[in-house]
């Protein structure tokens, strides 16, 4: 494994839950870029564990606005930072996928379109857990949340996840990636390539949520290989537009992944099904992006 | 060289923007506002302001990155109306609660619906409770001057607020005036580069702005704001001074009084109408009768004090709004109520111009004679009267 510095600037001290997958990947993140950093958290559990007043866990600047513009914020710091004479700068916003899928894609989108240079990580725990466990657009069919709920006519989630990821390749920015809490090296590797990049980066990290998914809190880093090897989670990166694929999933059955979490026990076999051929189509569409 | 020009309310803003050598410029288009947007970009483009400027894709963007930006230390500006204001209101309260010294021209514009583009209070005075100054302008020389006064007062120590300078639709932001520019070697020494200490995004000093915070810490943080909004009355009245020393304009600071020593009845306007208040104040004194104006500069920080002054001198008074908060009356007439509690003179409301339908001579005469009415029975006939309101008697 690599050689990370042993300075902590995201320390000891922060009360995420037991098992979340999001400070898994702040630590590690936190340690590639350094102490020539300015933070922005939008509203999520990342703030409320991480930057709560006066326990803070964070050695570096940052600041909180509001939820759904975190990447115009982090282009504001970044600016207003170039034009005093410190553009060298690294300006991160770290998002929710509610607040990156959802609520914060136009000033996303916006930032992204004006290459803003700014590193933008959405850690996906695939609902809005902060608020109590509701849907978002990146919440997988089937799932249960508080807002898709097991009721008698409809169980969990009907829609699918949204691929954001692509959306984001679809701006034509630098550097797109995908990552998991699961894969370490692949994980470090690209945010050193984010870190050493310019203009609009974007990486979307799977980070399990134990609470929300109704897991065993020692399965973390296993469900996160999991969603890998079924292919509910693609390793890839974009640059310049151009994408590889980092792991080939296994295509191992949807059904072992889902029979873990409680957040799925509900589903009949024909809904992991629909569950399976969505991620069967999923590979499909993320490997004809690579172009030979 | 002072420089005389003949130029749209617009143009006075972003070239008082230009003046200010503000650092960065977040902005989004909307009528009336769009020719500020238009005049700063020019100016960028053309290198005759050295800023960064961010075409961002929504006003509620524009703001976040104005609030970000001078969090991270930079002096930024924008400008808005209307719906691009309602649109900012999230963000607007964060800017008042950090002390961000934000300076943005509001170009006073209908809020729908029903959808409207002409002047109308009702954009800015909602957003009176985000910790916000609210200045209300009078002409485009005054457009220009008030956007340098207010990084002054804004950034003044005692203050650490943002401004929104508030000009009317059109008869402002679109009508050409002449206005004399200040040289920037002038406006330089009056307003030296913004130097943040109490907020500032640098990783050679960390500092946190904004953390998630519990009942323990925010009741102090209004406290200050409070305090901040509170002080900025006096930083005010010393700007405005210091201004007119260095470029021979004044003001009067929070309140300007036309006539009022010895009058009988006074009427307090805010932005254009009171040049239309004002020659009927002449008119009336040559016909014997002793009204007198107040313009009424400041709506936030509130002139409390100074409106109770003129009260002790008066026999009545009348409140012009154009804008009603519904089933209570306008906004500035509720304040002037809310400060004369305890005072014993008529105090009336005029509601006219909403929509912005024009405020005619006969309307604003109208308001004196009521006023005058009220002052010599002692009591007012109606608290809120609607002027110039189809099948509605005033
Ligand atoms: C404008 C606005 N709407 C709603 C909220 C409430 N809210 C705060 S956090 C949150 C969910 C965040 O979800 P996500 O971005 O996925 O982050 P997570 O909580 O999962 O870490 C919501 C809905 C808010 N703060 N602001
Ligand atoms: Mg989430």
């Amino acid at each position: 494994m690599k050689d990370l510095p042993d300075e902590e600037l995201f320390t000891a001290g922060h009360t995420a839950c037991p098992g979340c997958g999001c400070p898994i990947m702040v630590r590690a993140a936190m340690k590639i870029f350094g102490p020539n950093t300015v933070c922005y958290f939008p509203a999520n559990c990342l703030l409320v564990f991480g930057a709560t007043y006066p326990q803070d866990a964070f050695k570096v600047p940052y600041l909180h606005v509001l939820f759904e513009n975190s990447a115009v914020c982090a282009s504001g710091i970044k600016r207003g930072l170039k034009k005093l004479g410190k553009g060298d700068v690294n300006v991160v916003a770290f998002a929710g996928d509610g607040g990156t899928a959802d609520i914060g894609i136009q000033a996303l989108s916006g930032a992204a379109e004006r290459n803003e240079d700014i590193i933008y990580i959405c850690y996906d725990n695939e609902a809005y857990m902060n608020t109590g466990i509701q849907r978002s657009g990146s919440t997988p069919h089937g799932a249960w949340t508080t807002t898709t709920p097991v009721g008698k006519k409809i169980a969990g989630k009907e829609l699918y996840k949204k691929d954001v990821p692509r959306i984001m390749i679809a701006h034509d920015v630098p550097y797109v990636a995908t990552a998991s809490i699961g894969h370490p090296a692949d994980m470090l590797r690209k945010l050193e390539k984010a870190r050493d990049l310019k203009g609009f980066r974007y990486l979307q990290i799977f980070a399990p949520c134990p609470t929300g998914w109704r897991f065993d809190t020692a399965k973390t880093v296993q469900l996160a290989k999991m969603a890998v090897d079924c292919g509910l989670w693609t390793l890839y990166e974009a640059e310049d537009g151009k994408v590889t694929i980092n792991k080939k999933p296994k295509m191992t059955p949807v059904k072992d992944y889902v029979k873990l979490q409680g957040r799925f026990r509900h589903m009949t076999d024909e809904q992991i099904d629909s569950l399976q051929e969505w991620a069967n189509k999923k590979w499909e569409r993320d490997s004809a992006m690579v172009i030979e | 060289m002072v420089e005389k020009r003949v130029v749209t309310g617009n143009y006075a803003a972003a070239y008082g923007a230009l003046l200010s050598r503000v650092d960065l410029i977040a902005a989004y288009p909307i009528t009336p506002q769009t020719f500020v947007v238009e005049h700063a970009s020019e100016f960028v483009n053309n290198g005759m302001l050295d800023a960064e400027f961010m075409r961002v894709e929504s006003e509620h963007s524009a703001m976040s990155a104005c609030v970000s930006a001078t969090a991270a230390g930079a002096r930024t500006f924008t400008a808005t109306a209307s719906q691009g204001l309602a649109l900012m209101h999230e963000v607007l309260f964060i800017a008042g609660s950090a002390h961000l010294p934000i300076v943005m021209p509001v170009i006073n514009r209908t809020v729908a619906g029903p959808i409207g583009i002409w002047a109308e209070h009702n954009d800015t005075m909602p957003q009176r409770d985000t910790g916000w100054l609210q200045c209300y302008i009078e002409s485009n020389q005054e457009v220009l001057d008030m956007i340098i006064q207010a990084y002054k007062i804004c950034e003044d120590k005692r203050v650490l607020l943002p401004m929104m300078v508030n000009l009317d639709a059109f008869i402002l932001s679109h009508t050409v005036e002449p206005v004399e520019f200040p040289d920037i070697e002038d406006v330089d020494k009056f307003l030296p580069k913004y130097k943040p200490e109490h907020a500032r995004l640098w990783p050679e000093d960390p500092m946190i702005i904004g953390s998630f915070s519990p009942p323990e810490y925010i009741q102090e943080i209004r406290y200050q704001t409070d305090e901040s909004m509170n002080n900025s009355r006096k930083v005010i009245e010393e700007v405005n001074s210091d201004f007119a020393k260095a470029f021979r304009r004044d003001y009067y600071g929070m309140i300007e009084e036309y006539q009022t020593d010895d009058a009988d009845a006074i009427l307090i306007t805010l932005g254009t109408v009171t040049s239309t208040a004002r020659p009927i104040v002449d008119e009336y004194r040559d016909a014997g009768k002793k009204v007198g104006l107040v313009k009424l500069r400041f709506f936030r920080p509130y002139p409390t004090e100074l409106i109770r002054k003129i009260a002790e001198k008066t026999k009545a008074i009348g409140v012009y709004d154009r804008a009603v908060s519904f089933g209570s009356g306008g906004p500035s007439w509720i304040d002037a109520r809310s400060a004369l509690y305890g005072y014993n003179i008529p105090v009336i409301n005029f509601l006219a111009g909403l929509g912005g339908r024009d405020v005619m001579a006969s309307d604003v005469r109208l308001m004196f004679d009521r006023t005058l009415e009220a002052a010599k029975e002692g009591k007012a006939k109606k608290d809120v009267v609607w002027i110039g309101t189809r099948g509605v008697e005033p």
